[in-house]
């Protein structure tokens, strides 16, 4: 199993997940609607990753046990507030677009054309992520939850890519919170996320 | 400010109005009405346009009887039904 | 032809739109019509908003990746739905604040079906299917409402419902065909959502008695909306091997649906605030409306 590209997968899933929790609460109806856009190409991402690592994408999506995901803390955190939701918006975009740009690069000619596809429709994301920035970066509650989140940004990344995130970002380095180990977040998460899933018996048709 | 939005349905089609959105600046505008004008993809492309910016002409003088400029100026029904009634009595 | 005049009085006003004239938002509007056209439209923008909370947890623990998909995208059609209809009400005159303002403090409405809990994913199907049914039915008598905004972006709404029906029905028929257990769930959804859907197009009041009508808002009656409802969607229920929790339901020689009297009590109750899920779930709205007002002034600024 590609462990990167399993990571990535499954960060795409779990971000997709913690977005749609902001489904009919976010501040603005505008904005309700184009974050949930957001969240469905995220989770539309983790499907098309899933489908390249194995034949059942809900399956590998839904059914493995906790500690076989490979996700990041940074997207298991329960951000319920609208300046961490966005400034995590914000810092994943910009680590993504580091680590997708390497995988464009990819010798595995379908995972480097799905990258591209994935990197095409972030142009999306990116434009937003920046608009709120922009708009926000001045207020102390954003610049609060950049600073609480940034050591989990880093961890989104392997090390070798982290110098290039903290340039674009325009911070310095910190020791980051590593991928490996899970949040009690990522457990409740889960919990919700499989419980109508695990009421039928694996292959039930939903 | 609001924001008036034209689309185009498709290639060929002319910009219709959408509706409105609210929105802070052009950014936002854009964001948002990418979202609610074309996220199904129903749009091909969409004009955004500030109320204000709209120059509203809505009143027009009628006062002389101008009925050739108007489609309701003439009452073809009743010559052609004559017509076609003098054709069917035999020719002239 | 000549530019249409609005008439200036409310006779001819009426007179205007029983004959199918339309206006828009800079006409005169008498202040009757116009008072009860905010208060429709706006219960109508209430209940998309509020319709979201019901569904959105379910969003959360969809059984697939696809029905997850749909699913945040049927809620977010009807998120967009309520941003459509409170620009119509704003341009009315009331702004979008103080409709969340009146929708929290219970001042204004919102339908009898956005009430009530959600309690398994076969409560997903039936909301999606059913109630979906039920509100497209009157929304597409609103195709013809005498106010032209209103009646424009009724024609995007029912376009976009169209795709809910669908899913809703798609989530239905994957459970009726699954395991017993799935089609229980169907079938114990259907059981609690009878009486709303019956309550739901409201109780029948004579054309010629309900105000809507005669101003040409609605264009149909609570019944018709109802019997169209029965019609179209009892055999569809029926075919699928699920039971409807009326022993009283039956169309008659001539074609009408005859059925146990709706609960209108209940009706009334829920509606005006005393549903079971009513009191938090207006709690909810409202903490996020407050937590989130700095972001509202940061972009006003």
């Amino acid at each position: 199993m590609n462990e990167p590209l399993l990571g990535l997968a499954d960060d795409e899933l779990v971000i997709g997940w913690r977005d749609s929790e902001w489904t009919g609460i976010a501040p603005l109806l505008e904005e309700d609607v184009a974050f949930s856009s957001i969240a469905q190409n995220e989770i539309g991402h983790a499907r098309a990753l899933y489908e390249l690592l194995a034949d059942d994408a809900d399956a590998l999506a839904f059914d493995r046990p906790l500690e076989e995901y490979r996700c990041a803390p940074l997207v298991e955190l329960r951000l319920m507030d609208w300046a961490h939701a966005i400034a995590r918006r914000w810092l994943y975009e910009v680590a993504d677009e580091i680590r997708i740009a390497a995988l464009m690069e990819d010798d595995d000619a379908a995972i480097a054309g799905l990258a591209a596809k994935i990197n095409r429709e972030e142009a999306y994301h990116r434009m937003h992520a920046e608009m709120w920035r922009e708009r926000l970066q001045d207020a102390p509650q954003f610049r609060a939850a950049a600073d609480d989140l940034w050591p989990y940004a880093l961890g989104v990344l392997p090390a070798e890519q982290r110098e290039s995130l903290a340039t674009r970002v325009g911070r310095d380095e910190v020791d980051a919170i590593e991928r490996g180990t899970h949040t009690d977040e990522l457990a409740e998460l889960w919990n919700e996320m499989t419980m109508v899933r695990r009421s039928a018996p694996a292959g039930a048709q939903w | 400010m609001i924001w008036e939005i034209f689309r185009r349905d498709r290639a060929g089609q002319p910009f219709e109005h959408a509706g409105s959105v609210e929105a802070p600046d052009a950014e936002f505008a854009e964001a948002w009405a990418r979202e609610q004008y074309g996220r199904r993809g129903e749009s091909v492309a969409l004009w955004l346009v500030p109320r204000d910016a709209v120059h509203v002409v809505s009143d027009w003088a009628d006062e002389f009887d101008l009925k050739y400029r108007r489609v309701d100026g003439y009452s073809i029904k009743a010559r052609l039904k004559e017509a076609r009634e003098r054709t069917s009595a035999g020719p002239r | 032809m000549a530019a249409v005049e609005i008439p200036g009085d409310e006779q001819a006003f009426l007179a205007y739109v029983q004959g199918g004239g339309q206006v828009e938002a800079t006409d005169w509007l008498p202040e009757d019509y116009r008072a009860k056209l905010v208060k429709f439209i706006e219960m109508h923008g209430n209940s998309e908003l509020m319709g979201v909370l019901p569904e959105r947890e379910w969003i959360l623990r969809a059984p697939t990746l696809q029905r997850k998909l749909a699913l945040t995208a049927k809620v977010q059609d009807e998120v967009g739905h309520a941003q459509l209809i409170y620009r119509v009400v704003e341009d009315l005159g009331k702004p979008r604040a103080q409709c969340l303002a009146d929708l929290i403090s219970g001042k204004s409405k919102f339908h009898n079906v956005f009430h009530y809990p959600t309690k398994t994913w076969g409560d997903v199907g039936v909301i999606a299917w059913l109630v979906d049914a039920a509100a497209i039915i009157s929304q597409k008598a609103l195709l013809k409402c005498s106010y032209a905004p209103y009646a424009r972006i009724m024609k995007k709404i029912c376009w976009e419902e169209s795709f809910h029906i669908l899913h809703g029905r798609d989530v239905i028929l994957a459970m009726v065909t699954g395991t017993p257990a799935q089609f229980e769930l169907v079938q114990e959804a259907l059981d609690r959502w009878w009486g709303p859907l019956m309550q739901f197009h409201g109780n029948p009041i004579p054309a010629d008695e309900d105000p809507m009508f005669l101003w040409r808002i609605k264009s149909q009656g609570n019944e018709e909306a109802r019997q169209q409802f029965l019609d179209g969607y009892v055999p569809q229920i029926l075919e699928l091997g699920l039971t409807i929790p009326d022993a009283n339901l039956r169309k008659r020689d001539d074609g009408v649906w005859e059925y146990s009297e709706p609960d209108w009590a209940e009706l009334k109750s829920v509606v005006t605030g005393h549903g079971p899920r009513t009191a938090d779930r207006l709690a909810f709205r409202a903490r996020y409306l407050e937590q989130e007002q700095w972001v509202r002034d940061a972009l006003a600024a």
